[in-house]
């Protein structure tokens, strides 16, 4: 079965600064991959070619088989890519249920059948009991869970997540991990930037390193901790060596 | 949740009825034609602040340049009608739809702007299509255009004997603005609007194409806002550029909905009903005097709502609501 996606010789550049040079890698259909690497590795750069945010200076981005390298971010969602944002960005002065229906309205234009679904999102994701609170009331946490609900009410086929585990309490963390397994339950695929490694690491499938933007090393969790080339690029020669 | 979503637009569509039933006995109370001429423009300035709201309120575009959809309603209508003949009533879609199409025109390049720029677009295009309607002769430059009187009739919209007629429409434009907020309020496109006003990135995100909601948004906001306008023309039976495409029209259709609440469904009426009344009376008691008291009056009260209420009045109603669903 071919890959739900797949990035192909993929660069950016930012003036004289490359962020991603000749990146390919591919996401296939069911995986829960995380993309980690250190700070500056192009992380966030390669997610917001995938999303849609900006094209890639050069290569191609597929997904489900078809070249999305030139459709802008809604037109992407509308295909099957949904996202959240590092940075959270909720529509504040909006209601929790508010929020998630406006991405339930690219698959339901009914306004019923829109807030039937955000409403079957929001018990999925445990924010059901804050529905009618405006986004601005909710803490830290929750808001991460609302960037999710609303992903997840556009019915994506990928969902890319933009480090919603990082920040967070260690009890709070867990209840993440458990929702993104979830989300995997039910056919999603899900693609997920992460800085901290303890978390992210049980819960992947597959991991891909970046750094300095290319690929660094690919592979299974347990093996990818263990590459030195992963300890070099996160602690420095020393600590390789002596590995 | 949803019973209560679904009683609280009920209740909102109960509480227009009975204003809009209300409204319409007033003129049996209320024989003063001074007092009938403020409750006209008052209801005028309620359906343009409904319909700017649409746009800069719902969608978050601030416009202070609607004045160029008012003006642009009154001389397609009185245009139209002057020099070939054509009804009022047809004149007054024909100014909405050209509105609407400029409206969209201007979009496409302005709404890349965001912010202050955004702004300062639309107050020099509306500024810029004053001073053509100044030097353009077919379309009666700076001398405007009179009215030809042909009687007291509703099929040439036209009344001079008594001011109900237009009472009465005017009424009418409130209500379908207020109307069809209501219905675009819980429509997909109200949504999306709100969620381009409060973060156009997650917006884009979710399916929603920021640009295309935008164009929407001005569209229907132009075109009403040009109905206003045609009526306008036709209530006061002379036209010319400054008397309706001055800026004081944007400023007009902006306060209101600023004073009564921005973005929200009752904000423009309450606004109007306030501010209104208030302007003529400032400006008819003490405005002969010194001019321009009137525009202190009320640019000291929307200073007074900014620090006081940023939300506008209507917030007053629905603190408590607010603060008991956060429990």
């Amino acid at each position: 079965m071919t890959a739900l996606l797949e990035t192909r010789g993929v660069w950016q550049r930012f003036g004289g600064l490359v962020a991603n040079s000749d990146v390919s890698i591919s996401v296939g259909r069911g995986e829960i991959v995380g993309l980690i690497g250190p700070n500056g590795a192009g992380k966030s750069t390669l997610f917001n070619l995938i999303a849609g945010v900006l094209p890639p200076t050069q290569g191609s981005i597929w997904f489900d088989g078809k070249d999305v390298t030139n459709l802008p971010a809604a037109v992407r969602c509308q295909r099957g890519v949904g996202r959240t944002f590092q940075v959270v960005k909720s529509f504040e002065t909006m209601t929790v249920i508010d929020n998630v229906i406006v991405g339930a309205l690219v698959r339901n234009t009914v306004m019923r059948e829109a807030r039937r679904k955000a409403h079957e999102v929001l018990e999925f994701t445990g924010l059901a009991a804050r529905a009618d609170v405006l986004a601005s009331d909710l803490v830290p946490a929750e808001k991460r869970r609302l960037e999710v609900a609303r992903a997840l009410a556009t019915e994506p086929k990928l969902l890319l997540l933009d480090e919603v585990l990082t920040g967070l309490t260690p009890t709070e963390a867990q209840t993440g991990v458990a929702l993104v397994r979830k989300v995997r339950d039910t056919g999603i695929t899900v693609l997920m930037v992460e800085h901290v490694m303890e978390i992210v690491m049980p819960l992947v499938d597959r991991a891909i390193v970046l750094d300095l933007g290319k690929v660094l090393v690919e592979g299974k969790p347990t093996e990818v901790v263990r590459d030195p080339k992963v300890i070099k690029a996160y602690l420095g020669d020393r600590h390789a060596v002596g590995a | 949740m949803d019973k209560n979503f679904a009683a609280r637009r009920r209740r909102d569509l109960v509480i227009a009825a009975m204003l809009a039933a209300l409204a319409a006995l007033a003129p049996l109370f209320v024989k003063n034609v001074y007092i009938q001429n403020i409750m006209v423009l008052t209801l005028m300035y309620a359906a343009l602040s409904q319909s700017w709201n649409i746009l800069s309120g719902y969608c978050g575009q601030i416009s202070l340049g609607h004045a160029l959809y008012f003006g642009i309603g009154a001389y397609t209508t009185e245009l139209l009608f002057t020099k070939f003949g054509v009804l009022p009533w047809f004149g007054m879609l024909a100014g909405g739809a050209i509105a609407a199409v400029i409206a969209m025109g201007l979009g496409y390049p302005f709404f890349r702007l965001r912010g202050h720029y955004f702004v300062i677009a639309t107050i020099v295009i509306a500024e810029i299509g004053l001073l053509l309607f100044q030097n353009w002769e077919w379309a009666g430059a700076a001398m405007g255009i009179t009215i030809p009187v042909r009687g007291d009739s509703w099929l040439k919209f036209q009344f001079m004997r008594s001011k109900l007629p237009y009472f009465y429409f005017a009424l009418a434009l409130c209500c379908l603005a207020w109307f069809v907020t209501w219905w675009l309020e819980d429509s997909k496109w109200g949504f999306w609007w709100r969620a381009v006003k409060d973060n156009p990135e997650a917006a884009e995100s979710l399916g929603v194409v920021v640009f295309n909601s935008k164009m929407g948004a001005a569209a229907v906001s132009a075109f009403l806002v040009a109905i206003g306008g045609a009526f306008y023309a036709q209530f006061l039976a002379y036209i010319d550029p400054e008397s309706v495409m001055g800026f004081q029209f944007s400023l007009l259709m902006a306060l209101p909905a600023v004073l009564g609440g921005i973005g929200t469904l009752w904000g423009p009426v309450l606004g109007a009903a306030i501010l209104i009344p208030m302007t003529e009376l400032t400006r008819s008691y003490i405005g002969g005097s010194g001019r321009g008291v009137d525009l202190i009056v009320y640019g000291g009260l929307i200073v007074a709502i900014s620090l006081a209420l940023p939300q506008g009045l209507v917030s007053l109603f629905s603190r408590s609501k607010a603060k008991g669903a956060t429990r």
